[in-house]
């Protein structure tokens, strides 16, 4: 094998940083150093591409203008349930502007089950029937409410207790699949298991199936602690809406697509209307917010490249806000029976959890793997179902399935310490065996002064103040199809090449920060070109893999072409380019100060216009847990929140959230703060505003929309400290991850926890209300 | 068309003006739904002016110092003939009814929701748009701000946000926090920038004082 051995920092600055030499190919490049001896990495370097977001410059998918382009819009059905008897276009194909109409039929491919009638059956309101492309929108709009489609209606159920019984009416009497953008990562929900509307259970994980014996477990324990937790349907709402523009001329398809996932809209353009995939580009520059819903073509995809085949122009389809909120992905909700035992001393004996929820016509409504695997507990077992509703289908969102569970597990957790007499924390010191955690929660502690903290309603007054925690952790997920190009121009201009997409993570700058780094040069020097398919394969930006994923072939591949070059120098100075470093933009040599060139020089040696050097992502260092890309270790977080609660009105406010996060080598420390902002705030939200409201008499979504969908703006913003700890595993030539996930997964627990400790009565439910508050405070009387 | 706006707002004798309408709607309600050329047509045909629509029209509209010719349907918002007129894209359109300040422009100095005014109700007001407040090659301040604090994630939202911070700065120099939140109170974020949004504004505070 060819391989050599190198010593990397591994540990926690500060806790207990150290070295361990591992066993590396021998073409990686050498180990870096901890960030505080590195230039450009683990600094707060500006995002490249701001100043085209600040000055409006950034052209995202929404804002596409092509000669000739058409507008689209979708014809959706405005019933939940129902057969089309038909549907009458002549209006609108009438209507001046119109181009072209194209309705969806019923054609099942080879081995499929094919449903009978010509147009396919009505699930939800909101499903997508047709399209029509106009020379305008309002045109499109106007020939839209032209159409005339007519239903039989059916029976049709909308909430999660109802479609469970056995009289509901059914939703699939077949066996189903996950939708490939479906709610849960990594489980496997089994469509064709279960009875009706309940499919399932899924009891496995990667990490695999029931272990121990609960019985055994719940008989050693000194403590339980037994509850149901109920968590809400929301939805994405990204501020640029689903959507693409296709541009179909004869030799290739181009797609400007708002997606998470270049590639994979590439793969499944290419599959739906069987075209090589080197004859379709995805292309997504700037990309207007995903949070996991935007990975798939969806229906507008293929409604968009049908239209511009039908009218030989380019296309223009974004959906509105409506569409957005009832078709185009949401987090399942949950209801999550938890049982949990303990010993005296502290230790776990036993973990049940059975959990249901809808993803609507979709599959994906787990509570994942929180349970499984946050604490040391010996015997566990789960059961997910997923149960099946006339409303618009779930997808991913921030660690999906995790942060339903998180819920749960944190309060049921807190719950037990408090029975053992245990402080929160002193309890998950005893039975959390992560080390980084524990540094996080020393640190985070601190910083969030939690020895304010009293016992539960213990304050007076009718304005209490609470104060909570809560863990994720999330798999470090690699993608191994992850490849770059690096390019060194003669010129000095340097080029990083690449299919992943920054979706407003900060993708491009840390690629940049990383080439930077190994080429000596600052950031701005780099160009970084990334979100089209013409470039090497990278990977979808969900499951806080791209940091992981796509860095160390960035560094190796630099680090390829940045040895070509010294090569070239090394030639000219009659040496050996081993001797040779390349550091502030210039070539210096180990021991003969007289030699020095600067980089662009340099570049002009070379016989070729320039370098190229792709790179793939290698196995880890000394392997995966999983060889399909499961890293070692984990992405975890302590979140520790303050609120206020009013007793008098039910009003909750939270005024500060001291969030401590690990991922690895941190990159960009400004983005990585944003990134956990954001995922604060959307937990905030999560916990206390945002809920999809049906309405169980007509299967509509009441609050489609921006104004009575309640999410958190300014003024519900709590005071957010982010502590970002440095964890070395040297497991990779960069050693960094994402932080997407974790960032998400905590929130809503602390912020339940803290309000448990304001006024010493549980809610277990959210979003927590100013109703659930008066509720349980025995001021109004209950729900009916 | 340039008084087409003073002969709206001179009220109609008779009958419910758009305007009026409006006004008795609550202009933070009314969504864009009430601009329909129908309503257009009724308020010209009652003062005796020009029937609009339902074709278009052609207007002239001052935006960012440059005067545009655009031929428009009456039924066309300030935002939508920025956007797909102009080719004014910074401007953005998230909820399309007033509750986002995604389409936050200015018109004569005070921030609107573009989606929610009537192009021909802009006449010959001013409109300053996010692609013109960066003066002589300058980026104004707030955004020089943002850039430095990373007060942009996916970015959707970072034109109405900096359109709303720097028209805070242009009329206060002193800013408190609370101040920037008032001033951001109708600008949703979906990835969460709020904090650094606050403090890049704050920061750019200071350093113009």
């Amino acid at each position: 094998m060819d391989t050599r051995k190198e010593k990397f920092p591994h540990g926690i600055p500060g806790h207990n940083l150290g070295e361990i030499e591992r066993e590396i190919p021998i073409n990686e490049p050498p180990a870096w150093p901890i960030n505080d001896k590195l230039k450009n990495i683990g600094k707060r370097v500006k995002r490249i591409d701001a100043i085209d977001k600040v000055t409006g410059k950034a052209k995202y998918t929404s804002d596409m203008k092509l000669p000739g382009m058409l507008y689209a819009k979708m014809l959706r059905s405005t019933v939940p349930h129902a057969e089309i008897r038909s549907i009458d276009i002549s209006k609108a194909a009438s209507l001046p502007g119109v181009y072209a109409i194209h309705l969806i039929e019923n054609k099942g491919k080879e081995g499929e089950n094919k449903e009978e009638g010509k147009y396919p059956s009505v699930k939800y309101v909101g499903q997508p029937l047709g399209g029509v492309a106009a020379e305008s929108l309002d045109i499109a709009k106007d020939a839209i409410s032209l159409i005339n489609v007519s239903y039989d209606t059916k029976p049709f159920v909308i909430d999660v207790e109802e479609a469970m019984k056995a009289d509901a009416p059914i939703v699939f009497d077949q066996p189903i699949e996950q939708q490939s953008d479906g709610g849960d990562v990594g489980e496997t929900h089994d469509g064709s298991k279960g009875e009706g509307n309940v499919r399932g259970p899924s009891t496995s994980s990667f990490f695999g199936g029931p272990r121990g014996d609960l019985d055994k477990g719940f008989s050693e324990a000194d403590v339980v602690v037994e509850r149901t937790y109920r968590t809400q349907v929301h939805t994405h709402m990204p501020l640029e809406t689903h959507g693409v523009v296709v541009d179909w001329r004869p030799d290739l398809m181009t797609v400007y697509a708002s997606t998470q996932n270049t590639n994979s809209v590439r793969n499944e353009m290419a599959s739906i209307f069987n075209l090589p995939k080197s004859k379709v580009r995805v292309i997504c520059e700037f990309m207007g917010g995903g949070f996991g819903a935007k990975h798939s073509a969806g229906s507008y995809g293929p409604m968009a490249a049908n239209l511009a085949k039908r009218t030989g122009r380019p296309v223009w389809l974004m959906l509105d806000r409506q569409e957005e909120h009832l078709a185009e992905g949401n987090r399942p909700n949950s209801i999550q029976y938890l049982k949990i035992g303990a010993k005296k001393d502290g230790s776990l004996t036993a973990i049940q959890q059975r959990s249901h929820g809808t993803a609507g016509v979709g599959l994906g409504a787990g509570v994942g793997r929180i349970a499984q695997v946050l604490y040391d507990c010996p015997n566990f077992a789960t059961e997910q179902y997923d149960v099946l509703t006339h409303a618009g289908p779930g997808a991913a969102w921030r660690a999906p399935g995790n942060v339903q569970g998180a819920f749960g597990l944190e309060q049921a957790i807190d719950e037990l310490a408090e029975k053992l007499g245990l402080d929160p924390l002193e309890f998950r010191d005893k039975i959390d065996k992560s080390e980084v955690r524990k540094v996080e929660r020393q640190r985070g502690a601190e910083k969030f002064d939690w020895s304010r903290r009293k016992a539960a309603g213990s304050g007076e007054g009718a304005i209490r103040k609470g104060y909570g925690v809560g863990q994720s952790t999330w798999p470090r997920f690699v993608t191994l199809d992850s490849s770059v190009e690096v390019k060194i121009h003669n010129d000095g201009g340097v080029e990083i090449r690449s299919s992943v997409q920054d979706i407003g993570t900060g993708t491009k700058t840390i690629l940049a920060q990383v080439v930077a780094e190994e080429l000596g040069l600052a950031v701005e020097d780099i160009q970084v070109n990334i979100g089209d398919t013409f470039f090497p394969v990278g990977p979808g930006s969900g499951g806080s893999v791209v940091t992981g994923s796509i860095t160390p072939p960035t560094r190796n591949a630099a680090f390829e072409a940045k040895k070509e070059l010294l090569m070239m120098v090394a030639k000219k100075w009659e040496t050996d380019s081993s001797q040779l470093i390349l550091e502030d933009g210039h070539v210096t040599h180990k021991t003969d100060a007289d030699k020095k060139m600067t980089f662009k020089e340099a570049t002009k040696l070379m016989r070729t216009s320039q370098i190229s050097k792709v790179a793939s992502r290698s196995d880890d260092y000394e392997g995966f847990q999983q060889p399909w890309g499961l890293a070692y270790g984990d992405l975890g977080s302590v979140q520790f929140a303050e609120v206020t609660v009013n007793t008098d009105t039910g009003f909750v406010k939270v005024d500060k959230i001291v969030a401590a996060h690990s991922c690895g080598r941190p990159l960009n420390i400004g983005q990585l703060e944003s990134q956990i902002n954001g995922g604060v705030i959307q937990g905030v939200s999560y916990a206390l505003y945002e809920n999809r409201v049906m309405d169980k008499g007509t299967g509509h979504m009441m609050n489609a929309n921006v104004d009575q969908y309640k999410t958190p703006y300014s003024m519900e913003i709590p005071e957010i400290e982010n502590l970002i700890i440095e964890e070395y595993s040297a497991r990779s030539s960069t050693d960094a991850y994402g932080i997407g996930e974790p960032a998400n997964i905590a929130t809503a627990a602390a912020i339940a926890n803290a309000v448990y400790n304001a006024i010493g009565v549980r809610i277990y439910e959210i979003p927590i209300t100013p109703r659930s508050i008066l509720e349980a405070l025995n001021k109004v009387d209950q729900k009916a | 068309m340039k008084n087409k706006k003073e002969k709206a707002g001179s009220g109609s004798s008779k009958g419910i003006s758009r305007r009026g309408f409006l006004r008795g709607a609550g202009l933070s309600t009314a969504g864009s739904v009430l601009l329909t050329s129908e309503v257009f047509a009724f308020e010209y045909e009652e003062e005796k002016g020009t029937e609009l629509g339902p074709d278009a029209s052609t207007i002239q509209m001052k935006v960012n110092g440059r005067i545009w010719s655009l031929s428009v349907e009456p039924r066309t918002t300030l935002a939508s003939a920025l956007r797909d007129h102009l080719e004014l894209t910074g401007t953005k359109v998230v909820c399309d009814r007033g509750s986002c300040s995604a389409c936050t422009v200015y018109v004569d100095g005070k921030p609107v929701n573009s989606c929610m005014m009537s192009v021909f109700d802009v006449g010959d007001k001013e409109v300053t748009t996010i692609e013109g407040i960066a003066k002589n090659g300058n980026l104004h301040p707030v955004q020089e701000a943002f850039i430095e604090h990373d007060a942009s994630q996916c970015g959707y939202c970072t034109p109405g946000m900096v359109m709303s911070c720097a028209h805070l700065l242009d009329h206060n120099n002193n800013p408190t926090l609370e101040d920037v939140k008032d001033a951001t109170r109708g600008n949703l974020c979906r990835c969460g920038t709020y904090p650094h949004v606050f403090k890049a504004t704050l920061d750019a505070a200071k350093k113009l004082s």
